[in-house]
C-alpha cells in the first residue's frame, strides 16, 4: 500500500507551528535562566560549603540525575495538586524543568569552578578580596568560559526535553503538533514538520549561545585563545 | 613627597618621623613551629625584620623557607610560636586577615595574574573592591605603578600576551598598588628564563632603593648578596645562619652554609 | 479510591522488568547502529562521513518524544500499525544509536595518533589496525561514558509510557488513577528508577577514575 504524503495542511496551519515554537521558547528560556542561577548557586555551595550543605546538594543532584524527567514532572504537577497546591501546567512545567536542569548545571559548573586553580584563590586572598568577591570576580566567569560548550549542550537538550511537558497539557510545540495531527489525521507529516521545527530551534539556540559566549567572554573574543 | 603617591619614601629622603621609626620591628617571628601532618617543616624559627630592611631567606629546596614566608602572610597556619606582622598577630588559626592583607603584599613564583582580566583590571580590581577607590583614582594608581615597573604601555594587554618577566612585574605592580608596608617575594624569579630574571630583579632593587621593607625567598645568591641587609639561611626547618649580609657571607658559622654558598645554589 | 498497598508496589516492581527489557533492546539495537555510525564518522570515505554526521545531527536535534509519535502515530496513519513496544524499541534504537555513535566516535578519536602510526609502520592494513590496535583501546576508553549513558537510556524508556507501553511510568499512572495518591506513587516509581540508575552512575564514575589512574 503506497502512502500519499500530503503536506497541504501547512498552507493554512503554519502559523500554529510558529506559535507553538514561540511558546516552547518562552517556556525554556525562563527555565534555562532560572536553572542556571540555581545550578550555579548549588555548585558554589557544593565546592565552598560545609559538609552538611555539600551532602545535601550532592543528594539533590544524584536524585534528579537518576530519575526520569517525566516522573519529576508528574510529582510536581499531580503531587502538588494532591496536597492542595493547584498550579497551572506551565508553572509546574517550569518548576520541574528548573529543578531538572539545575541539577545538571550544578555538576557542570562544579567542574568549571574546580578547574580554577587554588593559586588564583590565594592571589585574590592576598590582595584582600573577600571570599564572595573572589568567587564572583575571579572564579565564576572563567569557570563559565571553561564549561560553556557543555552548558550550551545541556540547555539545548533541555529545550528538546521540554516536549515531554505536553503530557501535562502545557502549551508548547509538541502539544500544538498533537492538536494539529488530531484534526488533520496527517500524523506522519505533522510530526515530520514538528521535528524540523525542533531542529531549527536547536540551531537557533546554539547560535544564541554562541553569541552570548562572544559577548560575555571578552578576552576570548579579542585573543581567540582558550583560557 | 606627595601624600597621594604610592611610591614609598626613599632611603636617602627619610623624613624626621621615619628617622624615629627607622629601627621599628615590622615582622617578628618568635619560635615558630609548623607541621605538615606528621612532618615538622618549621622547628623553632625566630626572625626579626625592621622597617626598610631587606631580608633574604635562602636555603635548599625543602628547607622550609617558602613555608616560613607563607606563614608570615597567614597563608599557612602555625602550630606553635608567634608571628606579628605590621602590628597584627597572625594567631594560631587564620584570623583578622582583612587588615593584614592591607599591610602585607605578596608576589608568587608563578605570578598568579588573573588570566581573564586585562593588566589594568588585574591591578584595579583590589583597589576598587578592597580599598573602595573610585574608578578614576584606581586607574591613576594603576598607571603610576605600571610606570614604576616599566610597563606603562601594556596596560590594556592580557597576561597571556606578556612574557614571564613582564607578567611578574605586573604581579609586583598589582601588589604595590595597595601600598603595603611590607612586601614578601616567594622565589619570584625561579620560574623565569635567565634573561627575564634580570628585569624583575631590577624592579626589586628599585623598590629597595625607595625604602620598601622586603622579605624575599630566593635562589639568586648574587642578588641577595648585593641587595639584602640581612641574610637568613634555613636548613631542615631551622635557622642555621642569620645576620648582616656581608658578615654572614664572609664568615659562615656553619659548614652547611659554607657548602651551600660554595656550590653556588 | 483505594489505598496504596503492597499489591500496587509489586505491580510496579513487575512493570520495572519491562523497563529493563526495553532498555536492553534499545542498547543492543542502538549499540549496533552506534558502532556503524562511529565507524562511519571516522571513515576515510567522505560520503560515509557525511551520512553518519547528518544522521547524528538530525537525531540529536529532535526530541525523543517526537520520534516516538512519528513511529507510533505517524506510521500507523501511513498504514504500518506497530505495537507500542515495537514502536518504542524502534524509536529508542534510532535515538540511542545517534548518541552512542557520537560517544564512541570520541573514544576512537581519543586513541593517540601514534598508535595509528605505529601499527601502520608494522604493515597492518586498515581493518587489522582497527580490530587489533585501535578498537580494543577505544573500548577501554568507552566503558565509563557508555555505562554512564545507560542511565539516560533507562530514563528515556519512561517516554514509552506515552504511547501506551506499560513499563514502570505507565504502571505508575495506572496505580495513581486507582489510588489518587500521586506523591506516594510517583515517589515510589522514582525510587525504583533510582535503584536501577544510581548503581550505574556510580559504576561509571569508578570506571572513569580507574581509567585515569591506569593512564
Amino acid at each position: 500500500m503506497t502512502y500519499k504524503f500530503d503536506f497541504s495542511f501547512l498552507a493554512e496551519r503554519w502559523p500554529a507551528f510558529l506559535e507553538g515554537a514561540w511558546l516552547t521558547i518562552q517556556l525554556t528560556v525562563v527555565a534555562i535562566v532560572l536553572g542556571f542561577v540555581v545550578g550555579t548557586l548549588c555548585a558554589v555551595l557544593r565546592v565552598y560549603g560545609g559538609g552538611v550543605v555539600r551532602r545535601l546538594v550532592g543528594g539533590y543532584v544524584e536524585i534528579i540525575r537518576n530519575t526520569p524527567l517525566l516522573v519529576q514532572i508528574f510529582i510536581v504537577y499531580f503531587g502538588l495538586a494532591s496536597v492542595g497546591l493547584k498550579l497551572s501546567a506551565e508553572l509546574s512545567a517550569i518548576i520541574a524543568l528548573v529543578i531538572n536542569v539545575g541539577a545538571y548545571t550544578t555538576e557542570i559548573m562544579r567542574a568549571g569552578i574546580e578547574s580554577i586553580g587554588k593559586t588564583q584563590l590565594e592571589a585574590a586572598d592576598c590582595l584582600g578580596l573577600t571570599r564572595l568577591q573572589t568567587i564572583f570576580h575571579i572564579v565564576l566567569l572563567p569557570a563559565m568560559e571553561r564549561v560553556f560548550p557543555a552548558l550550551s549542550s545541556q540547555f539545548v537538550l533541555l529545550m528538546l526535553a521540554s516536549s515531554v511537558t505536553s503530557q501535562i497539557s502545557a502549551e508548547e510545540l509538541t502539544a500544538t503538533a498533537n492538536l494539529i495531527q488530531s484534526e488533520t489525521y496527517r500524523s506522519f507529516e505533522v510530526y515530520v514538520v514538528v521535528a524540523v521545527v525542533y531542529l531549527a530551534l536547536s540551531f537557533l539556540y546554539r547560535f544564541a549561545f554562541w553569541l552570548i559566549g562572544r559577548l560575555l567572554f571578552v578576552r576570548r573574543r579579542k585573543l581567540g585563545t582558550a583560557l | 613627597m606627595s601624600q597621594d603617591s604610592i611610591i614609598p619614601v626613599g632611603r636617602t629622603q627619610r623624613s624626621a618621623d621615619h628617622q624615629a621609626n627607622a629601627n621599628e620591628v615590622v615582622v617578628s617571628v618568635e619560635n615558630v613551629t609548623k607541621y605538615f601532618g606528621p612532618l615538622k617543616v618549621l622547628d623553632g624559627v625566630s626572625l626579626d625584620v625592621r622597617q626598610g630592611q631587606l631580608v633574604a631567606i635562602v636555603g635548599r629546596s625543602g628547607s622550609g623557607k617558602s613555608t616560613l614566608l607563607r606563614c608570615m602572610n597567614g597563608l599557612e597556619a602555625i602550630q606553635g610560636g608567634r608571628i606579628t606582622i605590621c602590628g597584627h598577630d597572625i594567631g594560631l588559626g587564620k584570623s583578622n586577615r582583612a587588615e593584614l592583607r592591607r599591610d602585607v603584599g605578596m608576589v608568587f613564583q608563578n605570578y598568579n595574574l588573573f588570566p581573564h582580566l586585562t593588566v589594568e583590571r588585574n591591578i584595579t580590581l583590589a583597589l576598587t573592591l578592597v580599598k573602595k577607590k573610585a574608578n578614576r583614582e584606581a586607574l591613576r594608581i594603576a598607571s603610576e605603578v605600571l610606570a614604576l615597573v616599566g610597563l606603562a604601555d601594556k596596560i590594556s594587554a592580557y597576561p597571556e600576551q606578556l612574557s614571564g618577566g613582564q607578567q611578574q612585574r605586573v604581579a609586583i605592580a598589582r601588589s604595590l598598588a595597595l601600598t603595603p608596608q611590607v612586601m614578601l617575594f616567594d622565589e619570584v624569579t625561579s620560574a623565569l628564563d635567565p634573561e627575564l630574571t634580570i628585569e624583575v630583579l631590577k624592579v626589586m632593587e628599585d623598590l629597595a632603593e625607595r625604602g620598601m621593607t622586603m622579605v624575599f625567598v630566593t635562589h639568586e645568591m648574587a642578588f641577595a648578596r648585593r641587595v639584602a641587609d640581612q641574610v637568613v639561611f634555613m636548613h631542615q626547618g631551622k635557622v642555621w645562619e642569620a645576620g648582616p649580609t656581608a658578615q654572614v657571607f664572609a664568615h659562615p658559622a656553619t659548614t652547611e652554609f659554607a657548602q651551600f654558598i660554595g656550590t653556588g645554589l | 479510591m483505594n489505598q496504596f498497598t503492597s499489591v500496587h508496589a509489586i505491580y510496579l516492581l513487575e512493570a520495572a522488568r519491562w523497563t529493563l527489557l526495553l532498555s536492553l533492546i534499545a542498547l543492543m539495537g542502538g549499540g549496533v547502529l552506534g558502532l556503524a555510525l562511529a565507524l562511519g564518522r571516522v571513515s576515510r570515505i567522505a560520503t560515509l562521513r557525511f551520512i553518519a554526521t547528518a544522521y547524528i545531527q538530525l537525531i540529536q536535534g529532535t526530541p525523543l518524544l517526537v520520534l516516538l509519535f512519528l513511529s507510533y502515530f505517524g506510521l500507523s496513519m501511513a498504514g504500518y500499525r506497530l505495537d507500542p513496544v515495537v514502536a518504542a524499541g524502534l524509536s529508542l534504537t534510532i535515538y540511542v544509536g545517534a548518541f552512542l555513535g557520537e560517544i564512541w566516535r570520541g573514544c576512537i578519536e581519543a586513541v593517540p595518533r601514534t598508535q595509528w602510526e605505529a601499527s601502520d609502520c608494522l604493515g597492518l592494513n586498515r581493518f587489522q589496525q582497527y580490530t587489533h590496535v585501535i578498537l580494543p583501546q577505544a573500548v577501554r576508553i568507552a566503558t565509563a561514558p557508555t555505562v554512564g549513558f545507560m542511565v539516560q537510556v533507562v530514563k528515556n524508556t519512561s517516554l514509552a509510557s506515552i504511547i501506551g507501553f506499560v513499563e514502570l511510568t505507565r504502571a505508575g499512572q495506572i496505580v495513581n488513577n486507582s489510588t489518587f495518591q500521586p506523591f506516594l506513587v510517583f515517589l515510589f516509581v522514582g525510587a525504583i528508577y533510582f535503584a536501577i540508575c544510581y548503581p550505574l552512575s556510580v559504576a561509571s564514575r569508578v570506571l572513569e577514575r580507574r581509567l585515569h589512574v591506569a593512564r
